[in-house]
């Protein structure tokens, strides 16, 4: 027993050594900086609060509270009650006032605690806010940017689920925009507050906690990602996969498990609804030669719907060798139920079935029912 | 004397037929006529609502007033008639909702307020364009949808902008927290500005108008809330509309008076009051105007099916307020009846004028139908009716 207990000893010791021994010479890479979703938009929206003092930020919760999601976290501490501004439950009613706000010129953030609050709001969106430019023959310009969560979240339900990116998309004159991770995040809602157009913003509630690595420029205080621009997150041969939001993680992972079976998607996060960057997309589907797009959304009058449509009308047509599919939220009100709710969005592992991995030539028929 | 001056004038006037001497020979009589510089009016006394007292119930119009707000009223007047012309000629299409009856609130409003005050209304628009600055021209070049129109021909009626004026809005009710917002912004630039809220009777029972007295109450915005009470809500007066018809009433708890707003001085004194109230930081306060519009709803409606002809008839004749004012600056020793005809003969000349400018220029090029999509952007392509017609767009 004796000598099993300095075996153990000795056999430890040895492992001290050797640890003291490997790190003399091991040199470990600085950490990189992870920064969650959440506090991405914070600094995001306290740079520009520094910056403007024009900017101010309203909705319901966003001041003492520190943001219903705690975005807004604190914000109202450091720049007070005249810039971070508390609202009754009313919609409709801080939605105008913001709107009007920007007409007289203040650049107003509005945040809709859910973008599911903001149908009560959405005349003074569209018609206040997105048209105004437009009807005044270019007199009165509207910077504004509605910003909060969008789309599904977890056991929320119907009511509290619904993306909203093909209406506001629908809509000349507004603008609309899609970050998926924290870099977007921040790039995103600085220049859509710099922006002097009606912005919607988009975020996601279960992306608020995801950390990111933060590259070194998206530090500085005037980084700014440009609206209207898609990244392509991931380099691919095989298959196009273009998405917006939370799904982009989906298909980064679904890229992942692709890969070892040898097939090499490219992965477009749109980053912006509206401009819609088609050009990345045609340029990349004329590599790929197939398309797939992927979001949270219901399918019918999608976003998906309008790239698969722009796609068709464009040079990239001809180089499709399959037709475009498109993985959707499903076409249900969301349910409750974990089993049923997660088979209403799009998950990874659900993109195999339909990525059509076939060689080039074969003739379109056969494509639509392969696995 | 002054009585034979005056006959001495009218014979010249009336017997010389060369236009130019006549009317300098009488023009010149007319000067040396003594009027009286200024005179003092009683009003009537605006209902109150939690407030201590009211406005002023005697205020003083020079006749240096008197002869702007004739002006301007009579303009407004033939403006909106004319309008009313071009649409029957199918020259002015779509909405069309005229203001004709309702000149005493948009001129006496402004006669309350400062040109660096801002101003928003609903559709019944045109009056107040003109009011906050713009030319006839531009208006009716609007209404004709023509490149010289105030918005390039992109808005028409109901989307007529200019400074301090955020138009013209089509959505019943929706500039109501739009106004709350521009209050927002007089206070939080600290200017002492105030916004004047418009809105009609039938929109007083919008659910976004509770919303922001709340807020405008809570925040003590400077904003004035002003309903025009022209009586109908479309074709649906207001005791088929609202439990409560006294609008001003309707803030609860924001202090509201209810105006005369036939008489040109009723609704300025009320302004002044309303507007001192705002600018002392004590927050907003709702205006009843008590108006009434000739026309119908709108051009496509003659007005007649809803109210009688006779109702029409009544106020015409017993409370127009051009008529009003005239009346008073006449008995009163203000001008006389040939010189504000005179300024009728020049309104008529401006009208008719500003009438042929807008039925003559041209529409806006089609080149331009995708511009001012986005503000301070890059020219960008916008697509048009099918995927090979693209549009140019720039700011």
């Amino acid at each position: 027993m004796a000598a099993g207990i300095v075996r153990g000893g000795l056999a430890g010791c040895g492992q001290q050594v050797a640890r003291l021994l490997r790190r003399r010479f091991h040199r470990s890479a600085p950490a990189a900086l992870q920064v969650t979703v959440r506090d991405a938009l914070n600094q995001g929206m306290d740079e520009e609060l520094e910056r403007d003092e024009r900017v101010f930020l309203l909705g319901e919760e966003v001041a003492q509270y520190d943001g219903a999601y705690k975005v807004s976290r604190g914000l109202w501490k450091k720049y007070g009650d005249k810039r971070i501004i508390d609202t009754p439950i009313s919609e409709m009613g801080f939605a105008g006032i913001a709107v009007g706000a920007a007409m007289a010129g203040l650049r107003p953030i509005c945040e809709f605690m859910t973008f599911n609050f903001s149908m009560q709001a959405i005349d003074q969106v569209i018609n206040s806010a997105a048209k105004t430019y437009y009807m005044s023959g270019g007199l009165q310009p509207v910077p504004i940017v509605f910003r909060g969560p969008n789309g599904a979240s977890a056991g929320v339900a119907a009511q509290h689920s619904q993306c909203f990116a093909a209406w506001y998309g629908h809509c000349p004159g507004l603008k609309v925009v899609s970050p998926w991770s924290s870099e977007d995040a921040k790039g995103l809602i600085k220049s859509a507050i710099r922006d002097d157009n009606p912005v919607v913003v988009l975020e996601n509630e279960l992306m608020y906690g995801v950390p990111f690595e933060f590259p070194d420029e998206a530090q500085s205080k005037d980084f700014l990602i440009p609206i209207g621009k898609a990244k392509i997150e991931r380099q691919g041969t095989h298959v196009t996969l273009v998405s917006h939001s939370r799904p982009v993680g989906h298909c980064m992972e679904a890229a992942a498990i692709l890969s070892k079976e040898g097939v090499e998607c490219e992965v477009i996060n749109m980053r912006t609804i509206r401009p819609m960057d088609t050009q990345t997309i045609e340029a990349s589907v004329m590599k790929t030669n197939h398309l797939i797009t992927v979001e949270g959304g219901w399918p019918q009058f999608g976003v998906g719907a309008e790239i698969c449509s722009s796609i068709m009308e464009g040079p990239a047509f001809n180089f499709l060798d399959a037709p475009a599919a498109r993985v959707t939220g499903a076409d249900v009100p969301m349910p409750y139920a974990k089993l049923l709710e997660e088979n209403c969005v799009p998950q990874g592992a659900e993109e195999r079935p339909s990525s059509p991995r076939r060689p080039r030539g074969e003739p379109r028929r056969e494509a639509a029912g392969a696995p | 004397m002054r009585k034979m001056l005056a006959v001495v004038s009218r014979v010249l006037t009336a017997v010389s037929q060369k236009p130019g001497a006549a009317t300098e020979t009488g023009r010149v009589l007319l000067a040396t006529r003594n009027f009286a510089n200024d005179a003092s009016f009683d009003i009537k006394k605006c209902d109150i609502h939690r407030l201590e007292e009211g406005p002023p119930t005697t205020t003083i119009l020079t006749r240096e007033e008197g002869l702007k707000y004739y002006k301007i009223m009579q303009t407004v007047r033939r403006m909106e008639l004319k309008a009313d012309q071009l649409y029957k000629q199918k020259i002015i299409r779509g909405f069309c909702h005229l203001y004709d009856g309702q000149e005493a609130c948009c001129v006496g409003l402004e006669a309350g307020i400062n040109p660096s005050d801002h101003v928003i209304t609903a559709y019944r628009a045109h009056g107040f364009t003109y009011t906050r600055g713009l030319t006839v021209r531009e208006i009716l070049a609007e209404l004709t949808g023509r490149r010289g129109g105030c918005a390039k021909g992109k808005g028409g009626s109901m989307h007529m902008y200019a400074k301090n004026f955020y138009g013209g809005n089509g959505i019943v009710g929706a500039q109501v927290p739009l106004g709350a917002g521009i209050a927002l912004a007089c206070k939080y630039n600290g200017k002492d500005e105030i916004c004047l809220t418009l809105y009609g009777d039938g929109a007083a029972n919008q659910g976004q108008i509770f919303e922001t007295y709340n807020m405008a109450a809570l925040w003590k915005l400077p904003c004035i809330f002003i309903c025009e009470n022209n009586r109908y809500g479309m074709g649906t007066s207001v005791e088929r509309a609202a439990a409560s018809t006294d609008y001003y009433k309707r803030g609860d708890y924001i202090p509201g008076i209810r105006v005369d707003g036939m008489d040109v001085l009723c609704v300025r004194e009320a302004t002044k009051f309303a507007a001192a109230y705002c600018r002392s930081g004590k927050g907003p306060m709702v205006m009843e105007l008590q108006t009434y519009r000739y026309h119908g709803h709108s051009m496509s409606d003659p007005g007649v099916s809803y109210r009688t002809r006779e109702e029409i008839q009544e106020v015409r004749s017993k409370s127009d307020p051009i008529m009003l004012l005239k009346d008073r600056m006449v008995n009163n020793n203000l001008a006389s009846i040939e010189e504000l005809k005179e300024i009728d003969v020049e309104v008529r000349k401006e009208i008719e004028d500003a009438a042929q400018f807008a039925t003559a220029d041209p529409e806006p090029p089609l080149e331009e139908l995708g511009y001012h999509i986005y503000s301070r952007e890059p020219p960008f392509e916008v697509r048009g009716a099918n995927q090979w017609i693209k549009y140019k767009s720039i700011s």
